[in-house]
């Protein structure tokens, strides 16, 4: 497979009053260009710290990250990043908030003319033109996140980090804006990376699912791959037990993690001998 | 089920309410039932107060004295008119003869206006000097945590304790025949040395405290420091710096009265303090009337920041007052 990012033996912890924690170990992975990879995992195992190390937000204390073949420890915007709360400046019209990415990005490349074309462009893919002169208060959530798409879209990235996007949306919004990112990515063929709790929001879009384990210490622990025929519409694929079964892995992983809970290896500066894990204990359903 | 209406004329009175006239004719009558409370309060305790000056002016007796303080105005402008007028004329016979401008006493009316120029100096060389500086300390907790001792041991310090280090070095440095007054100097740094700290602290606060989501933004698409401060930063702490603004404002207006007692500025302080001094039956009553002015001064200055905050504040969400 061709290693378009990489991540290598990736690992990060914060000093705290009682030591270090340990909250990512050992997190290696590989993707290839225009994979839609999702980050699955309980709440705290540490989704948004590997996002947030990928994008450069965070330095990771061990292992790094490597895009085509370099180094990367900044932020930058070819990891343009889509923030779970929009992040859109108050201050600013929906064009200008995709503009200011645009200017940074592209100032000695385009003139003004295509500058202002290619925004456009970019609104239109999210279907926000008509809301071009407003601002973020005057919009509601799913077209404010939409607009951060826009955002992160219009700086070209490489790849595209996306944190919970969908997370503070409505069940509708949410299924319009899945669709969105589906034909985005089958139109511009870039990569992207989704940290998402919903199961079905995962195994609809990606072409592979990295299923962490629990914090602390978290890693990879399962990657399923999806192996679906694009375009997945959600209403066909509901019947479809492929689908289902897929469905049914991550789920088991997800709630069978839970019973089986692994000795986490011992580091010389953390005293604990067990997990704290105070989940109910769930039968796995079938 | 249906539902009728008791009184046809009621759901009128209903909708006047609820429009904006309606607002504004309610406030308007609860302001005017306060002030009118105030003033018998005030006519009551007057009747009642004896000082060595005479009796304690009531709002009968400094209505009168601010129509007298009117007239007054009015006799030297059209002394000054004379003045100039009889020069004139000189002038036409005799070409060589000397011109002098008019000397005559300050107005109250003039020192209404000396004192709104002080202030506004005072207030302009206090936000000069707070906004960049507080920007400068915002950005860096390591220079937020070498200014705030010195901010915090330099902001209680009362202005009349200024005043006499703030004379000393401007008769030191400035000539006492320049384009400004002495006082007039003096009274403007003492202003703006006592209102620069609210506008500080909020700047500082402002821009030390824009959202972690924003940063990210920023650092994302590695915006320089200067496009950072100028695109992020500034408009973020905007508020704040209003609000700064705003706070220094009323305590500039204040200091200045101050000041002015002091350092003889021609303004309200140096009237109030010769009328104190001069000692006359009136006095009270002027001074009553120059207190009312004073008050009313602040309350518009106040207004006017209000109407600026309201038009540059980007943030719908919080409702200004």
């Amino acid at each position: 497979m061709q290693k378009h990012l990489e991540l290598s033996q990736v690992g990060i912890s914060f000093p705290t009053p009682k030591g270090p924690f340990v909250a990512l170990q050992n997190v290696n992975l590989s993707i290839a260009k225009g994979e839609i990879i999702s980050l699955i995992g309980h709440s705290g195992c540490g989704k948004s710290t590997v996002l947030n190390i990928i994008a450069g937000l965070l330095k990771a204390t061990e292992g790094g990250v490597i895009l085509n073949h370099k180094e990367v420890n900044e932020p930058g915007p070819e990891r343009a990043v889509v923030f779970q709360h929009h992040s859109l400046l108050p201050w600013l019209s929906v064009y200008e908030n995709v503009a200011l990415a645009v200017r940074q990005v592209f100032s000695g490349k385009m003139n003004k003319a295509q500058m202002q074309e290619w925004i456009e462009h970019n609104l239109a893919l999210v279907q926000m033109s008509h809301a071009r002169d407003k601002k973020p208060a005057e919009i509601s959530g799913g077209m404010k996140q939409r607009v951060g798409i826009a955002r992160a879209l219009a700086m070209q990235p490489q790849v595209l980090l996306m944190d919970e996007p969908f997370g503070a949306l409505d069940a509708l919004t949410r299924a319009h804006l899945q669709d969105s990112v589906q034909q985005i990515q089958a139109e511009l063929g870039n990569t992207v990376i989704l940290i998402t709790h919903d199961v079905d929001e995962a195994v609809l879009l990606s072409d592979r699912i990295v299923m962490m384990t629990n914090g602390p210490a978290a890693t990879v622990g399962e990657v399923l791959s999806i192996d679906l025929p694009r375009p997945r519409d959600r209403l066909a694929l509901a019947d479809c037990p492929k689908y289902n079964h897929y469905r049914h892995q991550v789920l088991s992983f997800l709630y069978e993690k839970q019973r089986k809970v692994e000795p986490l290896p011992v580091t010389p500066a953390k005293n604990m001998q067990e997990t704290t894990d105070v989940r109910p204990q769930t039968e796995a359903r079938a | 089920m249906i539902i009728q209406l008791k009184n046809p004329a009621q759901p009128k009175l209903a909708e006047l309410r609820q429009t904006k006239l309606g607002e504004m004719l309610r406030q308007g009558s609860l302001t005017l039932t306060g002030l009118a409370i105030f003033v018998l309060c005030w006519a009551a305790l007057a009747a009642n107060l004896q000082t060595s000056l005479g009796q304690f002016p009531g709002p009968t007796a400094v209505a009168s004295q601010f129509k007298a303080l009117v007239a007054e105005h009015q006799a030297e402008q059209s002394r000054e008119q004379a003045f100039y007028q009889r020069q004139q004329e000189r002038l036409e016979k005799n070409p060589n003869a000397v011109s002098r401008p008019y000397s005559g006493r300050p107005t109250f009316f003039s020192q209404i206006q000396t004192s709104l120029r002080t202030v506004l100096t005072g207030f302009l060389l206090a936000s000069l000097v707070a906004i960049p500086t507080g920007i400068l300390i915002g950005l860096s907790p390591l220079s937020y945590s070498a200014a705030n001792p010195l901010i915090q041991l330099l902001k209680p310090v009362s202005p009349l304790a200024w005043l006499p280090l703030i004379t000393i070095v401007v008769s030191a440095s400035y000539p006492a025949d320049g384009f400004f007054s002495r006082s007039y100097l003096v009274s403007a740094l003492t202003v703006a040395l006592c209102s620069l700290w609210p506008t500080l602290i909020n700047t500082i606060v402002g821009v030390s405290q824009v959202p972690t989501d924003l940063q990210n933004v920023s650092k994302v698409l590695r915006l320089n420091w200067f496009r950072h401060v100028r695109a992020i930063v500034l408009p973020s702490a905007v508020p704040m710096i209003f609000t700064g603004l705003r706070l220094s404002l009323g305590i500039a207006w204040m200091v200045l009265i101050a000041a002015e007692m002091l350092a003889q500025n021609p303004g309200l302080g140096k009237f109030v303090w010769d009328e104190f001094q001069n000692g006359s039956s009136d006095s009270l009553a002027r001074i009553c009337a120059a207190v009312g002015v004073i008050g009313l001064i602040g309350l518009l200055l106040d207004r006017l920041m209000l109407a600026l905050q309201k038009a540059i504040s980007w943030d719908k969400s919080v409702q200004l007052r």
